[in-house]
């Protein structure tokens, strides 16, 4: 038997890393339950996701130079193996999870004690570490089916986390249900698209699959394919049409939740329809033969304007910010539709300035939770007087959710005009700009309420904890700083977008 | 003279068209039953319909199960005259079906904490009452935004 | 209960051994016929669900308490990843099973998805077993009285 000795060098700790950064917080949630002790739950989440955000750093500058590290689970190799594959891409919205995480996870330290029961902790912090787990290895594999099956671990930990609301309002319970059936379906369809690939290229590897559908062109088995996935995770990014669970799963569930939901679940899902759309199946099938532009414009130019107006009419915060998620959301699938690198890096770079803009705000919101017991304009009234620092850090993500200049959600939403011009699509840049003035409708009642109302004489509202002010704080600045060093963000959003443009050629090996 | 039906092509299918009228049949009780419960059994129906998909295309005509005869010593002699059944999607299948029974073991968890908290499973009942709610909300705090909820 | 059903208890009380060893037996001959970890959790879960139907949820806590189901689903979680995480300290790849006897790699594959496939099996059946809890537990909406 010894000629099936194998020359094996030994890996090192820079080797793992693409692995590592799932498998830690996948350990550290079975460690929370297997130990049991709800002091304890905390602070080994907190340090999971901590090290996968610095590992998540240093693949992302690893791969900044448009390269990519394939890592191959088992020791098999792909196609036969399962790959995990980091590139600028994937890197950049895994930095936007971990970041993200990282950041949610000492405020929901407040806010989980003050609406959570006690005996929920220690699962709670395990549920959000098997969320965080999915959502990190739904964007690092490069293997088709694997992505179903970290879908599937984040939904499920998702539908618990939102349903923990119930203590607050029982409609928490329905939403859960809602968002269960609706991603359920969803994930069916996307594996039904996986099977239909499977048929017609008997691969998995996104790698392989892009090379053999490239070589064997276009059959109806796999457009079929297409249409399953691109719908299947449509209901998961809440594609316009398919957006019917987020209002209420982001309004019902417990603030930490929401936080981390609005600003990684739909960004996750996100990457995960350009991964498909554009290297495994090949842009120019996409767009060119198949037109899919004529679909995706009207429903992000709808999603951008009806979502949009429909926030301006709400009266409870956390629902108008789900709303406006959609509306943001219709961005990102106009800078796909735009078929442009230019576009494409809007969308990457929109990607991860909505998702610290919108975490900031529902931070802000949720901290206000704690003293008016719910997020209706009503019982927030004045609230930013009597908490300065919460209400200036809601100041500054709402001036970025608008889009003013200074701020994150300036950069994304210029780069995304730049790229309807250079498609010469002037009418859709002016309605951008039209569809911004709808958001600074919302964003200015926001500010009407917290300053210019009087506050309840009763409020016993004094300044957010600590804890729950840092990690608002941090992502308020990284609004402000993302809209003056744009190197880091939009830096890496274009190599991506040049990665992903470049097709079934970007995934070659 | 060319045929009008292809029965060839119909017969030959048959996993497709059991695959898409189970599809159809879950998908349509999902939408159109108002009772939680009898969702989740349209949501199974659904999923195992995609089941089947995946198990009927790893079969391969006389196929056997994919395991190498092993003889008492352990050494393996594989018979390259025996055709082995495509095990992949079986696996993946497997996995599937594991998902599935978590969702619906959630999904029924979810149904017990609704039913405790709303006193029924009927969609229509806990919609009029939701919309109850909602309608107390924006009374409560929607006239002063002069909108609703 | 303890009263009647008593054919049902006596036949309950010899399935349960064989149905314990016929799940030793999917488990570990798994490697060279149909069977594994999930199959042999279920058959496993399904001698603690018989029990607890057949006995009462109480007897069945008694014999498996929850708190030890609880530990168990995450045991075999940590069994799965900690094969994978031993076999990245020995210098290879994450759930590389060639790292636990590198001279003979197929001996290590063996071992390998040996422990894999236990921590699946300890896994599925915590939680089959977790999931009946759950549900048989909850008070029942309606008393036996009110039919």
């Amino acid at each position: 038997m010894a000629a099936e000795e194998t020359h094996h060098v030994a890996k090192t700790f820079m080797d793992h890393l693409p692995v590592l950064q799932v498998v830690i917080p996948l350990f550290a949630a079975p460690i929370i339950v297997f130990i049991g002790k709800r002091s304890l739950a905390w602070p080994i989440a907190f340090a999971a996701s901590a090290a996968a955000f610095v590992i998540s750093c240093i693949l992302l500058i690893q791969v900044l130079d448009g390269g990519f590290i394939s890592y191959h689970v088992g020791g098999w190799a792909p196609p036969l193996g399962i790959e995990y594959r980091i590139d600028a891409a994937n890197a950049l919205v895994l930095a936007l999870i971990s970041g993200i995480g990282t950041v949610v996870l000492p405020y929901a330290y407040e806010s989980v004690k003050a609406e959570i029961p006690k005996k929920n902790h220690t699962l709670f912090y395990a549920c959000f570490m098997l969320c965080f787990t999915g959502l990190l290895g739904m964007v690092a594999t490069g293997d088709a089916f694997n992505v179903f099956v970290f879908l599937e671990i984040s939904s499920l930990s998702t539908y618990v986390l939102v349903a923990q609301g119930a203590n607050h309002n029982k409609r928490a319970l329905t939403a859960a249900y809602d968002y269960l059936i609706m991603g359920t379906i969803g994930a069916t369809f996307f594996i039904i698209g996986l099977a239909m690939l499977y048929m017609a290229t008997g691969t998995l590897n996104m790698a392989d699959l892009a090379d053999r559908i490239a070589d064997e062109g276009t059959n109806r088995t796999i457009r079929a394919a297409f249409a399953f996935i691109v719908v299947g995770m449509g209901l998961k990014v809440a594609i316009y049409p398919l957006h019917h669970w987020l209002p209420n799963a982001y309004t019902f569930a417990p603030s930490a939740v929401s936080v981390f939901l609005a600003a990684t679940a739909t960004k996750a899902a996100i990457y995960v329809l350009l991964r498909f759309m554009f290297s495994v199946f090949n842009p120019s099938f996409v767009f060119e033969e198949w037109t899919l532009y004529i679909v995706f414009i009207p429903f992000s130019l709808l999603a951008m304007f009806a979502a949009s107006f429909v926030a301006v009419f709400q009266t409870n915060i956390k629902r108008m910010l789900a709303y406006s998620s959609i509306a943001q959301i219709g961005y990102m699938l106009l800078g796909i539709a735009m078929l442009n690198a230019t576009g494409l890096s809007a969308t990457l770079v929109h990607l991860v300035n909505h998702g610290v803009t919108k975490a900031a705000l529902f931070m802000g919101v949720g901290a206000m939770m704690l003293y008016s017991g719910s997020a209706f304009f009503n019982n927030l009234n004045g609230l930013g007087r009597k908490m300065p620092l919460t209400g200036a850090a809601m100041v500054a993500s709402g001036l970025s959710l608008i889009g003013v200049p200074g701020t994150a959600g300036f950069i994304s939403k210029w780069v995304l005009v730049q790229a309807a011009f250079e498609n010469g699509w002037w009418i859709i840049a002016i309605a951008i700009m039209l569809s911004s003035l709808l958001a600074v409708i919302y964003v200015w009642r926001m500010f009407e309420v917290l300053y210019l109302t009087a506050p309840d004489p009763q409020s016993t509202a004094k300044e957010a904890p600590l804890a729950m002010l840092v990690p608002m704080w941090v992502l308020a600045i990284a609004c402000i700083w993302f809209g003056f060093d744009t190197e880091l963000t939009l830096g890496s959003a274009r190599v991506a977008a040049d990665g992903l443009l470049a097709g079934s050629a970007g995934m070659a090996h | 003279m060319e045929q009008l039906i292809d029965w060839a092509f119909i017969v030959g299918h048959v996993n497709y068209w059991l695959f898409i009228v189970l599809m159809m049949t879950g998908l349509y009780v999902v939408v159109a039953r108002g009772n939680l419960v009898k969702k989740i059994v349209g949501l199974n129906i659904f999923q195992v319909s995609v089941f089947m998909l995946y198990i009927s295309i790893g079969k391969i005509t006389g196929g056997t199960a994919p395991i190498f005869p092993v003889d008492l010593t352990g050494h393996i002699e594989p018979d390259p005259s025996i055709v082995y059944s495509n095990p992949l999607p079986h696996v993946l299948i497997l996995t599937a079906i594991v998902v599935g029974i978590a969702t619906t073991s959630l999904g029924l968890a979810l149904i017990v904490r609704i039913r405790e908290a709303y006193d029924t499973i009927e969609e229509e009942d806990i919609l009029k009452i939701e919309r109850e709610m909602t309608a107390e909300d924006n009374k409560e705090y929607g006239a002063a935004m002069g909108g609703r909820a | 209960m303890h009263h009647h059903h008593l054919i049902l208890r006596v036949v309950t009380k010899m399935l349960v051994g064989a149905i314990m060893l016929f799940a030793f037996y999917v488990q570990f001959h798994g490697d060279f016929s149909p069977g594994g970890g999930f199959q042999a959790g279920v058959i496993m879960a399904v001698a603690f669900i018989i029990y607890g139907i057949v006995f009462g949820l109480d007897k069945a806590e008694q014999v498996f308490p929850p708190w030890l189901v609880h530990k168990l689903v995450a045991l075999g979680v940590l069994l799965y990843a900690g094969v994978g995480v031993v076999s990245m300290l020995l210098g290879y790849n994450y759930l590389d099973y060639d790292a636990f006897s590198p001279h003979h790699p197929s001996h290590g594959q063996h071992w390998g998805i040996l422990l894999v496939e236990l921590g699946v099996g300890i896994t599925v059946t915590g939680v089959m077993v977790a999931i009946y809890y759950a549900f048989a537990g909850r008070p029942p909406p309606m008393k036996d009285e009110d039919w």
